[in-house]
């Protein structure tokens, strides 16, 4: 599904390397989890990947289904299957939720060569998928996640995964800001998603989040690149000691 | 101070331009003749003029005028799909053949020429009335000029609420037309009023709208100015608002070279309401002026200016607001607000937002901004599959309508936003 080789990337702005040599790959059907210390370079990681300005890749490569990621706007790469799940979603007044779902979905599908899904439709379909995360009628009609509590922009994160139906899913700290019962709900929406011709990536900084969703693997990643990939029980292992023994064990 | 011969030579020269209406009742002629006055004595508009320095006049003062070829469109018209009451202006002469009956119940309507022909009370009190009451404190010599010359147009009175609105819709075919309309609209104690406008008009349009609201009143007023790339326009809305009355004004201005729609209101009752909001999208060689003027004379009086204006490739933005609060308007609550957005590095926004308070116990706010596109709400939407070019429609529809919004009646406010919409997805393709 997705294959990351020796990625090395930093701001444009600062002569700073931030990725140093990232070595990834995701099979469909997959659960990956990455963990890792503050400043590691996990969410730079999902930006380079969702295509963000102001990033300079230099060195390496990534490849989806086949195609190569780098290469496609970001809006190609969201037709090719990928979605982020932002860290901070953003609030954007005056574009009502609905409005803003719909013409994801269809411009995407247009970009696919598939036909446009009509209104009546897509409310059936959006209010279905909005009800399993305990969205409101009022909240898809307010403004894309404006007066949203962090709760609740997170599951129209995931609400907007749902909808769009991604193949690889980028998780960034989706569990951050998040009460447990609220984490529980972006658990359940995720693991309904999940599927052998689906994949995802779950950046996060704790293990909580990943005893809702189980993960097939663990990467740590420090300094800018994956020092050590496990089973779910390295997620444990990082609980209980934190991070300093495996940096250490690796240095 | 001496006012220069320039000014007092260009407005003879705009006198003599447009011939005197004749055959008039007296009360007519002399209110004519005072607005010709005005402006021999005040003068025509410059660029030193204090409230044209933004905006060069001399287009819209220049004899003949500049030619501008009509914009031809298959569009549906605006407000089509309303239940409205038409009158049609061919290059701002009425036309009885393309327009509806003219009559509507619930109103008095007659052609101006009528109105000031004959000894109608309440149009005595209102033709070039509150149009005089709004050259002071600033001059507003085009139209001072309008009232001492137009003949098109329509005298308004309302009682109770009329079942439809009423939409002035101004054609443009000739392409040296150079037009002037005035309109009077009287609503009165407890009547409520929708008043529709739309289309290019002219070459070039002198428009004058006068509305006095009586106590308990209400007028709604929404205008779209026609595409026509080369038009040029200069239209003066002046309100006078009784007790509890409210007055709501909206414009959307796309496209013509020169627009400049000044507006003054006055309180002159207390408790009253009165909005005004201007959207407008521009590219190149388009210049846009809102030039307004909110008296507060009363108590506990509620205004309220929202201009948006989207410019790209040279075009230019300009925003003249003021909210003057006299001494007596206690528990006046003024805002005002003046965003441009520019989509490249050449346009200009420029505003110019003003503050005079003569009350101790009063609320008014001001803000006036200017930026480009937020690349972080694009990025969001072009992560999410929509292209740069449509996530860009989407973030332009959203800044403008705040003032959009400002429109009350809902199926009017989605028939200017899916025009809008429509607008800028012809232009993308």
């Amino acid at each position: 599904m997705l294959t990351i080789k020796n990625l090395h990337a930093g701001l444009e702005e600062e002569d700073k390397k931030i990725l140093k040599g990232v070595d990834l790959e995701v099979k469909a059907g997959e659960v990956h989890a990455i963990m890792g210390p503050n400043g590691s370079g996990k969410s730079t990681l999902s930006y380079v990947l969702a295509g963000r300005d102001g990033y300079d890749v230099t060195e390496g490569s990534v490849e989806m289904n086949g195609s190569e990621l780098l290469d496609l706007e970001p809006e190609e790469r969201a037709a090719a299957g990928l979605f982020l799940a932002f860290q901070y979603p953003v609030e954007i007044p005056g574009v009502g939720n609905m409005t803003f779902l719909r013409t994801a979905l269809n411009a995407q599908r247009k970009a696919r060569g598939e036909e446009e899904l009509n209104a009546a439709d897509f409310l059936r379909m959006l209010r279905e998928k909005a009800k399993a995360l305990d969205i409101s009628q009022e909240m898809l009609k307010r403004p894309v996640n404006v007066g949203f509590s962090g709760g609740e922009k997170k599951r129209n994160e995931i609400l907007q995964m749902a909808v769009l139906e991604p193949k690889m899913c980028i998780l960034d700290e989706t569990d951050s800001g998040l009460d447990v019962d609220a984490m529980k709900l972006v658990a359940q929406g995720v693991n309904a998603l999940r599927g052998k011709d689906r994949a995802f990536l779950v950046i996060t900084h704790y293990q909580r989040l990943l005893d809702h969703i189980v993960p097939d693997v663990v990467h740590i990643m420090a300094e800018g690149r994956i020092i050590k990939t496990g089973g779910p029980e390295l997620a444990l292992e990082v609980e209980h000691n934190g991070y300093a023994d495996i940096l250490k064990s690796v240095a | 101070m001496a006012v220069p011969a320039l000014k007092l030579d260009g407005a003879q020269t705009l006198l003599a331009a447009a011939p005197e209406p004749s055959g008039e009742a007296s009360w007519a002629r002399s209110v004519r003749q005072a607005a010709a006055r005005r402006l021999a004595e005040r003068g025509a508009p410059v660029r030193r003029d204090e409230y044209w320095r933004y905006t060069d006049p001399q287009s819209l003062t220049c004899q003949p005028p500049v030619a501008a070829a009509p914009f031809e469109n298959d569009e549906a018209p605006l407000f089509g799909g309303a239940d409205r009451l038409k009158l049609v202006f061919v290059d701002g002469v009425f036309s009885r053949e393309l327009s509806d009956p003219v009559e509507l119940e619930g109103i008095e309507i007659q052609p101006l020429s009528e109105a000031l022909s004959t000894d109608i009370h309440w149009a005595r009190e209102l033709f070039g009335v509150l149009e005089a009451r709004g050259q002071t404190p600033v001059d507003r010599p085009m139209a001072a000029l309008n009232t001492a010359r137009a003949t098109e147009g329509f005298a308004i009175r309302v009682h109770g609420r009329p079942g439809k609105p009423v939409n002035f819709v101004y054609l443009h075919e000739d392409a040296l037309s150079d037009a002037m309309v005035h309109n009077i609209v009287r609503v009165e104690a407890g009547a409520d009023f929708t008043l529709l406008e739309n289309g290019p008009a002219a070459a070039r349009f002198n428009k004058v709208l006068e509305v006095d609201v009586a106590d308990d009143g209400a007028f709604h007023h929404v205008r779209a100015q026609g595409r026509d790339h080369e038009r040029r326009a200069v239209t003066g809305t002046f309100a006078r608002l009784g007790a509890r009355s409210t007055f709501k004004s909206f414009t959307l201005t796309v496209n013509g070279r020169l627009t400049r729609n000044e507006c003054v209101v006055e309180f002159t009752g207390d408790d009253g309401i009165a909005h005004v909001a201007g959207a407008c999208v521009g590219e190149g060689d388009f210049r846009h002026d809102d030039t307004v003027f909110v008296t507060h004379d009363a108590v506990n009086c509620e205004s309220r200016q929202v201009f948006k204006k989207v410019l790209r490739s040279g075009a230019m933005g300009i925003f003249q607001g003021k909210i003057l609060v006299k001494p007596d308007a206690q528990k006046t609550d003024g805002y005002q607000i003046s965003q441009g957005l520019l989509l490249d590095d050449d346009s200009q926004f420029l505003a110019k937002p003003e503050l005079e308070i003569y009350a101790d116990d009063v609320a008014c706010s001001h803000g006036s901004t200017c930026g480009a596109v937020d690349e972080t709400l694009l990025f969001y939407l072009r992560s999410r599959g929509v292209s740069r070019g449509e996530a860009e429609e989407l973030l332009v529809l959203a800044f403008l309508d705040e003032a959009i919004a400002e429109i009350e009646d809902p199926a009017l406010a989605d028939d200017i936003r899916a025009r809008l919409a429509a607008w800028l997805a012809r232009r993308r393709r």
